[in-house]
Order: structure tokens, then sequence, then C-alpha cells
């Protein structure tokens, strides 16, 4: 269960966003930007909040590829694999990074230090491969500088 | 002497490569040396292969270096490049580089040149000229200019802004939308971030202008959640304008009310898709819609809704300072105007190129990119995103408009120009194709939902060469269902990809070359 605590952080976004239906999506992003995650209780309580059912929250969390339901590594490396970076090389540098990283794209590490994900266009296509780390966005990445960025990001 | 005005971007493709470590490291060294300096951080100016592009400002105009490193500092100002002097990285005037001489900026003039956040500087550049003017114009003088302009949806259907602007102002009601579609997902393009972190005050001017044209008080802009830079200068850019009494109740006194929201994206990519952007604004799963009703009927809430792209309505303030006839005259056909185009993938000289419709692609892939960053032949462009054909590289001497494209199988859509050299798998980019549509589709149609999903499996068979002539013809027949069959251009356009590859490139499918030609 919830700790009371939580479950007034969850209370306060949905108040924050005028509890209003419309908003599902910001509350969401926030809740997450809070917690890393969106957990079981927060979405049964940002459903009681906004008058929606379980359903419809949950409907909307798992449409959209951002909202994460288990909690991410503490890096989050993000590859684009789309066509103006495959032109340059990402599906190698997908290899590699998942060979260093001992983990699947799409995956989290057994010791949760590092989260490997695919996107799909960081708008940085005349500089591919493009790399997110962090939030950081990072262009002409080599295997080499893939390695040295993680190690930076995650000392 | 007074000190020296230094331009550093702080766009998120410059900064990818070291924008902002060059910054503090040109002003710490600045200070070392006892030199002072005025950093102004600019835009790009689309010249990305030369990003961090710094330029310094001199009596005969803005002088440029680049690709600067943090170790290239020290030698930089050894070399007195404060005042132009001659270093390596040395491009010359900024004006003068090719590349941007020979573009024509209207859309995106003021990007890269003024701080994108200094309402002063945009104002000595002609910003607001258009917004001043709209508002002593009746609405419909409004839509007669745009209409006039022949300027047309730049995010990939290209259809006639003032028309769809005509249609909501002529609904009743009192609550109308303006929703600005900057969801740009697209691989291959980023000319809306660059606008939205490079001048985001001409894309407010434009949403105030299309308010006051349609009647509505209440804009939305919808920006994916990728482009974390466009939305702290969004944020930034909507706040300056609320302090300035140019979004509001009262318009500099005009009587005319406007306020904008900005909302962000989740991830999907369909959310482009302007009937599933309009269910995401009001908080669902980013589900296409049926049409009819069109938004400008039944929108955002149910309101008529103006819903475009960043461009197009970034590009209506220069429609309305320098009238909708001036910018017709740039274009061909039925292609009125400009089109920022972007220079994607494996290109030595990537950016935004902005020039009239009827440049060949020829022009912009050898002309503006020359050539592969990779030195290796190229072979193929995809031009529009992942929804675009295939041009092989004997095809490049098409016009890029939207007419010239739609005619030889291919389309503009958001202007994107991937390119890819001669060791590309043809058969490996179907198959992307279709497995995009599997991960992005929206599931609400079958064809788009099963159809991406038999396409990548059928795709993987031929791959291996299993039952050729077979899965040929299933992949054939599911492409023409997917096209005829789907809701949206999710579904509709994923064939062109596919059948572009095979029409052109049937060598990588395992067929003979001439079977298919």
């Amino acid at each position: 269960m919830q700790e009371p605590d939580e479950k007034r952080a969850v209370l306060k976004v949905c108040q924050d966003h005028g509890s209003r239906p419309e908003n599902l999506l910001e509350v969401l992003h926030a809740v997450q930007a809070h917690d890393g995650y969106l957990s079981d209780d927060s979405l049964r309580e940002i459903a009681t909040c906004l008058n929606l059912t379980r359903a419809e929250v949950h409907g909307v969390a798992s449409f959209y590829h951002d909202f994460r339901r288990v909690p991410p590594g503490k890096t989050v490396v993000k590859i684009c694999l789309a066509e103006a970076c495959q032109a340059v090389g990402c599906d190698a540098l997908k290899e590699h990074a998942a060979q260093a990283l001992s983990t699947d794209m799409g995956t989290t590490s057994s010791d949760g230090e590092v989260s490997l994900e695919p996107v799909y266009c960081l708008g940085n296509c005349a500089l591919g491969p493009a790399v997110m780390i962090n939030g950081v966005l990072h262009g002409r990445v080599t295997p080499e500088k893939l390695d040295s960025l993680v190690s930076r990001a995650s000392s | 002497m007074s000190a020296v005005t230094v331009f550093v971007p702080k766009d998120a493709a410059a900064v990818s490569v070291g924008a902002d470590d060059v910054a503090v490291a040109l002003s710490q060294e600045a200070q070392n040396r006892g030199i002072d300096i005025n950093l102004i951080r600019n835009g790009s100016r689309g010249l990305l292969w030369l990003e961090p592009l710094v330029e310094i400002e001199t009596p005969s105009g803005r002088v440029a270096f680049g690709p600067v490193s943090t170790s290239d500092i020290s030698g930089l100002f050894d070399a007195g490049f404060l005042s132009g002097g001659d270093h390596d990285l040395g491009q010359g005037l900024t004006e003068d580089i090719p590349y941007l001489a020979k573009q024509e900026r209207l859309t995106f003039a003021r990007c890269g040149v003024i701080d994108p956040l200094d309402l002063t500087a945009y104002e000595s550049h002609g910003g607001l000229v258009g917004l001043k003017k709209a508002l002593e114009l009746e609405p419909s003088a409004i839509v007669e200019d745009v209409t006039a302009s022949g300027l047309r949806g730049r995010g990939g259907a290209g259809f006639p802004a003032g028309r769809k602007w005509e249609t909501v102002r002529k609904e009743s009601g009192d609550q109308k939308y303006i929703c600005c579609n900057a969801d740009e997902g697209d691989s291959g393009t980023f000319a809306d971030r660059m606008l939205m972190e490079g001048d985001p005050f001409t894309l407010l001017e434009g949403m105030v202008i299309a308010g006051r044209a349609v009647g509505a008080d209440t804009g939305y802009i919808y920006i994916r959640s990728e482009y974390p830079h466009a939305i702290r200068a969004l944020n930034d850019a909507v706040s300056s304008f609320e302090r300035a009494n140019l979004l509001g109740k009262n318009i500099l006194g005009s009587g005319q009310a406007f306020i904008i929201h900005i909302r962000i994206g989740a991830g999907a990519y369909i959310c482009g898709e302007e009937s599933s952007m309009l269910e995401s604004l009001e908080g669902k799963r980013g589900q296409v819609r049926a049409k009819p009703p069109i938004p400008a009927i039944s929108g955002l809430f149910g309101k008529p809704t103006v819903v475009n792209n960043v461009l197009t309505l970034a590009t209506v303030p220069y429609v309305l300072a320098n009238g909708g006839k001036t910018y017709s005259a740039y274009g061909q056909g039925k292609s009125r105007g400009t089109q920022p185009f972007q220079l994607a993938g494996d290109i030595a000289r990537g950016g935004l190129v902005e020039k009239a419709f009827g440049v060949t692609l020829r022009e912009l892939v050898e002309g503006f990119g020359g050539g592969t960053r990779s030195g290796r032949p190229v072979r193929t462009a995809q031009v529009g995103g992942p929804l675009g054909a295939y041009i092989p590289e004997t095809a490049f001497d098409v016009d890029m408009d939207y007419e010239s494209l739609a005619g030889s199988g291919a389309m503009l859509g958001h202007g994107g120009v991937v390119v890819f050299n001669e060791s590309v798998d043809m058969a490996r980019q179907a198959r992307f194709a279709m497995e995009f549509c599997e991960i992005e589709s929206c599931g609400k149609c079958t064809p788009c939902r099963i159809g991406s999903v038999r396409g990548k499996e059928t795709l993987d068979k031929i791959i291996v060469g299993e039952d050729l002539e077979k899965n040929l013809a299933v992949l054939e027949d599911l492409c023409v269902l997917m096209t005829d069959g789907s809701l949206c251009a999710m579904g509709g356009l994923t064939p062109m990809p596919v059948t572009s590859a095979l029409k052109h490139f049937p060598e990588d499918f395992g067929l003979a070359r001439q079977a298919a030609e």
C-alpha cells in the first residue's frame, strides 16, 4: 500500500492540474517525474482524483511509450533507431551498447544501474547517431564516445 | 575597446556536439585574458555540420568559425579571432557561406541570427509587423491574405491553410481553438525543433494571428517530449509574450484576446496525426478519429479547430508582414512559397535548407549536402519521413514540390531527406517500415494494426528467400489493403517505403533487376 505521504503527493499533483480529466497526461508526467515511474497505487489515486475509471487511466498510461510502470535504471540510455540514424550506423551502436552494458534493448540491467531503450527520433538527424542519456542529447555518438558518456553519467 | 559580441548557439543539435562546453570555455578564456566579450546564445543557422558554429560580430558582418571544440579555444584567441583573424576553422562571413547564401530564408529569417528570447531583437529584425497589421485587419481579410499566399500545410498533407482557416472562421459558436502540431516525429526532420528553439516568437505570433483570423481565443501547442530544449524555449517565449501583452485578454490594446497552453506529448509517433493529437490533448489515448467530421468543424473538445504544423503557423507572420502575393511569388505550380528542407542521414553537410519549391533533390543532396559524410556513393534517399518513398539516386533530378513528388510515387511530407550510402540493404529498410508501423500503430483499425505485423513477418520470409514468389504476392496484397483500408496516413502510407524499395531495388529482395522494371 502507498504511504500516506505519497498519496498526498499524488493528490497534490492532481489538484495542481485542476483535478481535470483532460489533464491526465500532464498528471502522469508530473507523477512520473517525481517517482520515476507510475505505480499501481499512483494510478488508482489518480483515477479517484480525476474522476476516471482505473481502466481509463491504465489505458492512457499503457498507450504512450514514455510512461513507465516499473522503476527505470539509475542511468537511462536512449538510442535513436530511426532511419536517419540507421544511415550512419545506429545498429552497430545498439549492439555495442547491449554488450557493453550487459542489457538487452528495452530492458534494465539486473543490478538496476542502467536502462537501455530505443527511441524513434530525437530530432538530431544531421548529427547522428543520436543518443539521449538521462535527458541529455548527444550527437555523432561512436561506440567509444558512448562508453565514456555512460561512465560519466553513472559516476 | 568595447566588448566584442560572440554568438554560440544553444540549439539542441549544437549542444549535442558540445556548444555548451564551448560557450563556457570561451567565457573563461576571455576572462583569463582580460578580454570583455558579450556572449549571446543564439539559435542555429542550420549549418549543422559546422556546429558548434561560433560567430563574431565585426564591422563587415558576422564572421563564422566551426566546428569549434573546447580544445580550439585558446588557439582561436591566439589567432585573434575576435577581430576576425585567420584560423583553420574560419568560414569567412557567415552570410557568404554558399550553403546559406543560396537559400531563401523567409520562415527561418531570424533563426540563428538573434537571441531567441530577446523580444527587442525580435522586433528590430522584423518581428511583430505581421501581428500589428493583422490586428488592424478584419478577420476575413487576414484569411484572404493567407489564401492568396498559397501557403499549404507543412506537416505533410499540404492542405491549403487559407481554406482551412476560412472553414473555421465561418463556423458559428463562441469557442474555437488553434492547435499547433509540434509532434515532429518523422526521422530526418528537425525544422520544427530548430524554429521553436531558434525563433519561438514567430510561432506564437503566427498563432495569435490565426486566432484573430478565425475567432479563436485559445491556442495549444502539442510538443513531443523528446524535445526538452524546445519545450523550455517555448515556455520562456510564452512568458515573455504574456509580460509584453502580446498574449492575454487585450493584446496590445486591440481588444483581441488570445492565450497559449503548452502540452507535452508522451512518445507516441501517431500523435502527429491531427485527430490523434486532439485525443491526446483531451487527455486520452492517442487513437485516431474517423473523419468526417473534420477538425475544422468538430475538433478539440468538439469545437471548431485549426490544426496547423509549426512551420505553417510560423510562416504566417511573414505572409501578413509582406503580403500573400510576395510569398506566393516563390515556388512553382501549386506549391507556393518556400520549404525548409532538412538534410539528414549519411550526408556531408547536413542541416536546414530553406528554398523555394522546385529545387531538385540532386541539388539538395549533392549541391548543398555535398554527398555522403562517409564518402561512399549515395544509393538512395528517403524523402518525407518514415512513411515516405525511397528515391533511387538515378531519379534525384525530381523537383521538390508537392505535385512533382506525388507524380513520381513519392511525397514531400515534412521536407526531410535522409541519405543512405551503397551499403544500405533495402529489404531491411522495407522491413523496418513495417516494424515501425507495428510499434507505433494506434491499434484502432485492422489494416494498420495487423497488416504491419504480417508485413514484417512476410518480409522476414522474403529476406531469407522462403517461397519468394508467394510471399511477394502476399506483401503486395497487404500493401494494397493497408493503403486502401487504413483509417489514417500511418497505415495508409507505410506501404510507400516498402513498395518504392521493392520497385527500385528488386535485387535486394532476391529478384532479378529487370524483372521488376
